[in-house]
């Protein structure tokens, strides 16, 4: 992935900035200027609190060219407290204390490295709730 | 020369009230105990004092243990992250040596683009050169608020002493009116001399030190004068302080210089970190100044002493405002990460650390 397209990205990785129809009240993480329900084009962004809980999750051992170094890592389908559903990789917890409906946050991470040499990208994980439920 | 409130010597007093709004904390999950350190290496852990240190995890370097703290300090004085006048990341493990970390916060805490951001560099007082300057520049009206950052991920090479203590962690200070403060700055100080008791040269992976140089001539000289020199500056004794928090690069070092400068246990506890998560460089003393927030009641006076390899201390004395009561609740205290503990074994630690060639 080029320079461009990880910097495109960048606010919604960094802080989960996506964005709400102004018409309708669609949100969605992933940028788009129509509204999927409502084909409105009143597209704003939207701010989502990184609050949500675990959907469904699996465990990798085998990763995709970039992400090698982290195995085992564990993937989750996040349930935002806004409703809805991002795939993110989960941090800080052990892979066999990962459950379904757990309360998770969102946190800035490292996601891969370009090599020693590239860019370093980073962009959103969740981890079980530190404090504040 | 009117406006001027220094002495001519160095003290630095604001024209106007200025302090810190909010403040945060982070420190990494992981823990790896000095005596599996010297399971593998037999030598430093009897002087060190410390039970075990934080590790960084594989996804977390200075960016992301920044931008952590720094949400916590914006979450605490609540304010807008587009209100921000300056970022400013003091650190000596930048994730770039070309390309600022501190921007990497501005945009994840959604401050970016109408704000200065900046990195600092000083050894291990890289945070609070930081803080100093985010007073200043607050307190000349040039901006509203500023956010002042320590963090590292502290190198140590295989086998010295620093793989004891250098660790990982960051601490963040919204700089902001007096008025809104939860701890108001009296006066701060800087001394500073050429003395090469620590360093790093370009492109070399872990630092250089003094071994016994670092200690009195280095550490020793310049905490004690910065302390003593505010503190004479401002009128004021050890016993007007609830606490001294003190840069902590082992147990020894804090404590002596603590007792040194007048103060009891009961005053440099409160701030103390360094036995159970190491030495966090330039995160050091301002993580000690945040624990002590935790816990800091209206009316009181807190010492703070940096200290920076190369070299030189930078001193503040702050009163507690009655802000500090705010309902501080729902955010994760310095405690908080200090309890969440995963403990790993050396071979972990070298994995995370990158200690390993994979040839």
């Amino acid at each position: 992935m080029s320079l461009p397209q990880n910097w495109r990205r960048q606010a919604g990785r960094y802080r989960l900035q996506g964005i709400k129809c102004q018409n309708c009240g669609r949100m969605s993480l992933a940028p788009r200027s129509i509204c999927p329900r409502c084909h409105s084009t009143d597209i704003a962004p939207h701010q989502f609190s990184g609050k949500g809980e675990i959907y469904s999750h699996s465990t990798l051992y085998q990763a995709p060219a970039g992400y090698q170094a982290y195995i085992p890592y564990t993937v989750a389908l996040v349930r935002l407290e806004e409703g809805p559903l991002v795939s993110a990789q989960l941090t800080d917890v052990d892979t066999d204390q990962v459950q379904i409906g757990q309360k998770v946050e969102m946190v800035t991470r490292k996601l891969r490295e370009y090599g020693d040499e590239g860019l370093i990208v980073y962009g959103y994980k969740f981890r079980p709730v530190l404090k504040g439920e | 020369m009117e406006n001027y409130r220094g002495n001519g010597r160095g003290i630095m007093i604001p024209n106007r009230e200025v302090g810190i709004v909010g403040y945060g904390a982070y420190i990494p999950r992981f823990r790896i105990r000095a005596d599996e350190i010297s399971r593998i290496w037999k030598d430093g852990e009897e002087s060190l004092h410390l039970e075990e240190k934080s590790v960084a995890g594989l996804d977390e370097d200075t960016a992301t243990m920044a931008i952590e703290a720094a949400r916590n300090a914006l979450e605490r004085g609540r304010i807008n992250p587009g209100d921000m006048g300056a970022i400013w990341v003091g650190s000596e493990s930048k994730p770039y040596a070309v390309k600022p970390t501190a921007t990497i916060v501005a945009e994840a805490l959604g401050s970016t683009p109408h704000l200065n951001a900046a990195d600092w560099e000083f050894a291990c007082k890289a945070g609070t050169e930081a803080l100093q300057a985010a007073l200043g520049f607050v307190s000349s009206g040039m901006a509203h608020y500023a956010l002042a950052i320590g963090a590292d991920t502290a190198q140590g090479r295989p086998g010295d002493a620093l793989e004891y203590t250098a660790s990982a962690g960051a601490a963040a200070f919204l700089v902001g009116p007096g008025e809104e403060s939860l701890a108001v700055l009296e006066g701060s100080y800087s001394f500073v001399s050429d003395t090469p008791d620590f360093f790093r040269r370009p492109l070399q992976p872990y630092p250089e030190h003094g071994h016994r140089f670092t200690g009195e001539p280095a550490y020793f000289r310049h905490t004690l004068q910065a302390g003593q020199y505010l503190m004479e500056h401002l009128g004021t004794k050890p016993q007007d302080y609830a606490c001294i928090v003190l840069h902590q690069p082992n147990a020894k070092f804090p404590e002596r210089a603590a007792r040194l400068l007048g103060f009891s246990e009961k005053q440099f506890r409160p701030g103390l970190l360094v036995e159970v998560i190491g030495n966090t460089y330039a995160g050091s003393s301002p993580l000690g100044l945040t624990a002590y927030l935790d816990q800091a009641q209206p009316g009181e006076r807190v010492l703070m002493v940096s200290f920076g390899s190369g070299a030189g201390s930078d001193a503040f004395s702050f009163r507690i405002t009655e802000k500090i009561r705010k309902n501080l609740a729902p955010l994760p205290a310095v405690q908080d990460y200090i309890s969440r503990r995963r403990e790993i074994d050396y071979a972990t630690y070298a994995r995370y650390r990158g200690k390993l060639n994979y040839g």
